[in-house]
């Protein structure tokens, strides 16, 4: 199984996004470096509007990602629900 | 309209269905085929056009949304850098030698890519890449834009960032990147979604901007990491974008595979190659360092690449053979390419310098197999020559790769302290590449690569020279004569750091800002 990542400027608005990642991804691991944090997870990787939404206290539009995001790896699923990367091997 | 109003709005998948598909007509006054004349030649079969999933689904409305957001962002850190005269915050004034090539080799070229991606977007006939082209292309003008601006506000201060579109037109390690977008540019829409979208956004962009621009954070320059960062959310979409192209291409018809798997491995060498300079400012440009090249080259080629190819193998792509060469490469090539510019640092627009015994332990802890045994010596002695006053700097040209454009500065793969040349002939001809890998996309388009403006060859016959310049006159000076073509300032743009007009004025200055007398 290969790993999928995804990385985030370090700000007040993704420190609730890491989070709720983390909390849904138990396998997923965060490495952070000066003014980002990157996410490995092995094989797949899923952000969930509803766990951001618990964590801020409003709705959260999943594109609002675009804002903070740097880089990912890994197929992209997005709907209105979630943000799925994965790799089908 | 008779549309129906629904309470409920529409989710992304059906919103962006809407916004790219349906949208498109077939002509009728010319036929399909001339009216996208580029489609087809490159042999690659579409049968589907419909097929195309834009994984993103970013409709022309949010795009503008958030892309104004990031602006706004950007834009209010760039004005507070400035005016809290953030640049004094810089770990060290040799820092910004990096920015300077930044700004002459890299921001340029967002503007080509631009270019290009409006070109491919003319050029494809299906209404999903179309679209999904024109944003890259918006973008990269951003990028263009937003990166011009940032480092501007360097110019007022520093050497070196006066003139970048005319050097990058002129000067020899400039031609290294251009010549690779040019190269990517004159090939047709699908070559060019490979050799960008796909190589460089998908492959190679992560190693650029991702742990570069976490150093810049790391050295103090605000303005560069927000830049970069900003940009690299862009790409994040454009790797999709060069992914999915993959995908469709392979998808649709079994006889594009060979095409696909040939242009990929062009592309990843040629990519691999360009990225020598960033291996050079990560090991030695960057002050204040996050982590050495090799360990960029593993977190995100060997580990996220490796991951790419074992998941494109269900459709008979397998990883290039020419990728072999980086293992072992990895270790040297940001020494080699350092210690090429330090000899040639009387003809480079930004200073050079050999470091410190600390940043020396550094390179050896990073590369425990290669840094003592074969650069160590040789950077002491140049150290200690400049110290007693020999500062060395070569006025000799060196030969440059008709494919890369990069001086011969690789070694033989198996043997670190022999160079590596190779040779082809074409119509009577001698030509030289750098590798295996070069040598392979020479002798494939031979026809292609000798029109190559390199720019060795340009200064030795003659064509590099102000006009009106006469040669012939008694104590001519070529190199002073080159420098002036390029539009350096001789003294203060190039030459070793220590002595230079930036140290000099970025230790008054920032003693300055922390003293009142």
């Amino acid at each position: 199984m290969s790993k999928v990542f995804i990385a985030f400027q370090c700000n007040e608005d993704t420190r609730p996004i890491v989070e709720a990642v983390l909390a849904d991804n138990p396998h997923a691991e965060a490495i952070e470096s000066p003014a980002m944090v990157k996410i490995d997870a092995e094989g797949s990787l899923v952000i969930k509007r509803e766990s951001i939404e618990e964590l801020i206290g409003r709705t959260f539009d999943l594109q609002e990602l675009q804002m903070s995001l740097i880089t990912l790896s890994g197929h992209l699923d997005e709907d209105d629900d979630q943000f799925k990367l994965s790799w089908l091997n | 309209m008779d549309m129906h109003a629904t309470k409920k709005k529409l989710g992304i998948k059906e919103k962006y269905a809407h916004m790219t598909r349906g949208l498109d007509w077939e002509t009728s006054y010319q036929p399909m085929e001339k009216v996208f004349p580029q489609a087809t030649f490159e042999g690659i079969k579409i049968h589907d056009w419909d097929k195309w999933e834009d994984p993103f689904r970013l409709t022309m409305d949010s795009y503008w949304k958030y892309q104004a957001e990031k602006e706004r962002k950007l834009y209010a850190v760039l004005d507070a850098f400035a005016q809290n005269n953030g640049h004094l915050g810089l770990t060290d004034a040799r820092y910004l030698n990096a920015i300077k090539l930044f700004l002459t080799g890299i921001s340029p070229l967002e503007y080509v890519a631009h270019r290009g991606f409006a070109a491919a977007g003319r050029n494809f006939p299906g209404v999903g890449p179309r679209v999904a082209c024109l944003m890259q292309s918006v973008d990269e003008m951003r990028h263009a834009q937003t990166q011009i601006h940032a480092l501007s506000n360097y110019n007022k201060h520093y050497d070196g960032f006066h003139d970048f579109k005319h050097m990058l037109e002129r000067v020899w390690y400039l031609s290294v990147p251009k010549s690779f977008f040019d190269d990517a540019f004159s090939a047709g829409p699908f070559e060019w979604m490979i050799a960008i979208g796909f190589s460089f956004e998908y492959v190679l962009t992560n190693l650029l901007f991702v742990p570069f621009m976490s150093g810049a954070a790391y050295n103090g320059d605000m303005a560069t990491v927000t830049f970069g960062f900003s940009a690299q959310s862009d790409e994040a979409r454009h790797m999709t974008l060069g992914l999915e192209c993959i995908k469709f291409m392979l998808e649709q018809d079994p006889d594009n595979l060979p095409i696909v798997q040939k242009w990929i491995d062009k592309w990843a060498w040629r990519g691999v190659r360009v990225l020598t300079l960033v291996a050079m400012m990560m090991d030695y440009m960057l002050p204040k360092r996050v982590m050495s090249w090799k360990e960029a080259w593993e977190i995100y080629f060997e580990q996220n690449g490796g991951a790419l190819f074992a998941d494109l193998a269900r459709y008979g792509i397998t990883m290039p053979e020419c990728l072999k060469q980086c293992s072992i490469d990895k270790e040297h090539i940001g020494h080699q390419a350092w210690a090429t510019f330090y000899q040639y640092g009387g003809a480079a627009a930004f200073h050079t310098w050999m470091p410190s015994d600390d940043e020396m332990d550094w390179l050896s802890s990073k590369y425990p197999n290669t840094f003592d045994k074969y650069y160590r010596a040789r950077f002491t002695h140049w150290r200690n020559e400049a110290e007693k006053g020999n500062r060395f700097y070569t006025n000799t040209l060196p030969m440059l790769c008709q494919v890369c454009q990069i001086p011969m500065l690789f070694t033989e793969p198996d043997d670190p302290t022999t160079i590596c040349y190779r040779e082809s002939e074409y119509d009577g001809e001698k030509y030289h590449t750098c590798s295996d890998g070069c040598k392979h996309i020479f002798d494939d388009e031979p026809q292609k690569y000798i029109q190559a403006w390199l720019p060795v060859h340009q200064i030795y016959q003659g064509n590099c020279f102000p006009e009106g310049t006469d040669p012939t006159v008694e104590g001519f000076d070529p190199l002073a004569k080159v420098l002036e073509y390029y539009h350096f300032d001789m003294g203060n743009d190039n030459l070793d750091f220590e002595g230079s007009r930036d140290q000099a004025n970025f230790a008054a200055w920032r003693g300055m800002a922390t003293k009142n007398t």
